[in-house]
């Protein structure tokens, strides 16, 4: 026995989503234990996006569920909210503001006091190494900064759960390399669990959990080593190449994860 | 949602609004410029055209120019009203409105915050336009500057409820200008901002008229018109009260996840 086995956090189960007579998502699950991290793999138009926007309440899926924590997002979406930070794909930082203003304006959404967010912004600033640019407009913040300045306000209200959305798209290989190892080190240092979609395998090498979509259905699932050995590749790479290039989308391989 | 989270979160949604309208000195400046050329030039054109003859609340002759004051309020609330609909769509472009609406607070509560937001700014504007009368000396009541806050405010809200919905249906910024076309010059013209409405029934447009006499907007008109002069139009209070609500309500379905943004195509069986 390593450790006691964890409860997931987040159980999502056989999710559906159509967009007119285009399924984004067709019957996706898996589960997310504290302290895991899971990288959700896959090209674009894999339904990454559509899974993000179901997790965050933004659209409501046709059928299946997401859990977090127990609950289910459909009838307690507000508590759900609360339990999740996330980091979209898109910036959405106000750049006409400071760093400070912007996380306060995160803060008080999320209904924290004063004092208390002032102390919550400068240890999440400094434990990212940026509590200088704090009064800076966020205009003038490089393209690195600007997503540490995202993660420190996903993190802003202690969120269980950190749904992470492409996050590394258009950073510089130093500032990408930081954020990656950063997101891994909360996993251990804050038991947080960890949804990290992305398109670049290599992101995904020391995940817990690998899920390769495609095509709106899971492809496959399992610990690096699992997809290794159930595709006789040597690499991540040329795993999901074998994975994503010669299905049809059709067929669901499972690789359960060794408990 | 406790009262203190709801609160702070107002707040939050109100001050950045603020903040933002500070920062764009152009944006006010607009706003005065606009009705302040309706009131000099426009007004003192048609001075001798329009012979305004004495209606309610009106108890005396009364120049073209403290006329054509209330009808220019609303011109503040209604432009600034679809202001707030151009930062819906915005944000809403910039991905700021997806952080906005998963704050974990219920959705139309952030969309009120929105809606109060804009309607303070609106309010705002509108006594800046009040000023501005005063400076070029246009008789209006000083007592009426007080009488007019609750009827700006009501306005407001309804304006900026309408500006909501119809970012609902804006799906880019380009089309605003769209908006404009058929959304703020008819519901200005068919009110009773630059004349009152038996002046278009006389004329014979009845179908002018006729879409006038229901204009939610003329009715905002006609409660700050009676309001600055310390009366209460209790109709138009009606249908602007009633106009707000529905507008709010579909916005708010507008935005729920189960059937706004994007059409659901439903599911057989």
């Amino acid at each position: 026995m390593k450790s006691s086995v964890k409860e997931s956090v987040l159980n999502i189960d056989n999710l559906v989503k159509s967009y007119g007579s285009v399924k984004a998502l067709d019957g996706v699950s898996f589960q997310v234990r504290a302290g895991e991290f899971l990288a959700l793999l896959g090209p674009n138009g894999a339904g990454k996006t559509t899974l993000f926007q179901l997790l965050t309440g933004l659209f409501v899926a046709d059928e299946g569920k997401i859990l977090v924590m127990g609950q289910d997002i459909r009838h307690n979406v507000v508590n759900v909210l609360a339990k999740i930070g996330v980091v979209f794909q898109q910036p959405t930082l106000d750049l006409d503001l400071t760093v400070r203003a912007n996380l306060n304006f995160h803060a008080r959404l999320h209904g924290m006091r004063g004092s208390k967010a002032r102390q919550r912004i400068s240890e999440e600033l400094e434990r990212l190494g940026i509590l200088d640019s704090a009064d800076q407009v966020c205009r003038s913040l490089s393209g690195g900064n600007r997503r540490k300045v995202e993660l420190a306000r996903a993190l802003l209200h202690e969120p269980r759960i950190l749904l992470m959305d492409e996050a590394t798209v258009g950073l510089d290989p130093a500032s990408r390399r930081m954020l990656v190892d950063y997101v891994y080190e909360l996993c251990v240092t804050r038991d947080l669990a960890v949804v990290w979609t992305t398109h670049l395998v290599d992101e995904t090498e020391r995940a817990r959990q690998v899920v390769v979509l495609h095509k709106g259905h899971v492809l496959a699932r399992g610990t690096p080593a699992e997809l290794l050995a159930h595709t006789g590749e040597k690499n991540m790479t040329d795993a999901f190449l074998s994975l994503t290039g010669n299905s049809s989308g059709e067929s669901e391989i499972n690789i359960q994860q060794v408990k | 949602m406790t009262g203190g989270h709801a609160l702070r979160a107002l707040l939050a949604v109100t001050s950045r609004e603020v903040v933002k309208f500070w920062h764009q000195k152009g944006r006010l400046l607009s706003a005065l410029v606009r009705p302040a050329l309706w009131l000099v030039v426009f007004a003192a054109g048609f001075q001798n055209v329009f012979g305004v003859s004495i209606i309610p609340p009106y108890e005396t002759y009364i120049e073209y120019q403290v006329y054509i004051v209330p009808g220019l309020l609303g011109m503040v609330l209604l432009f600034n009203g679809m202001q707030s609909s151009l930062a819906m769509v915005y944000d809403r472009e910039m991905g700021i409105m997806r952080l906005l609406l998963t704050a974990p607070l219920p959705r139309w509560f952030l969309l009120f915050g929105k809606l109060v937001a804009g309607t303070f700014l609106s309010v705002l504007q509108a006594y800046a336009f009040l000023a501005l009368c005063a400076v070029f000396k246009v008789d209006i009541p000083w007592s009426g500057w007080l009488y007019a806050f609750p009827v700006l405010l009501l306005g407001g809200l309804m304006l900026g409820s309408l500006g909501l919905l119809l970012s609902v249906y804006v799906k880019q910024l380009e089309n605003f200008a769209g908006t404009m076309n058929f959304v703020i010059f008819p519901m200005f013209f068919m009110s009773t901002a630059l004349y009152p409405l038996w002046k278009l029934q006389e004329s014979g447009a009845e179908w002018v008229y006729q879409l006038a006499r229901f204009n939610p907007f003329a009715h905002a008109v006609e409660l700050i018109r009676f309001a600055l002069y310390g009366q209460f139009n209790l109709q138009s209070f009606w249908v602007v009260l009633i106009a707000l609500g529905i507008f709010f309500l579909l916005a708010v379905r507008g935005y729920d996840p189960q059937r706004g943004f994007v059409k659901r195509v439903k599911r057989p069986g």
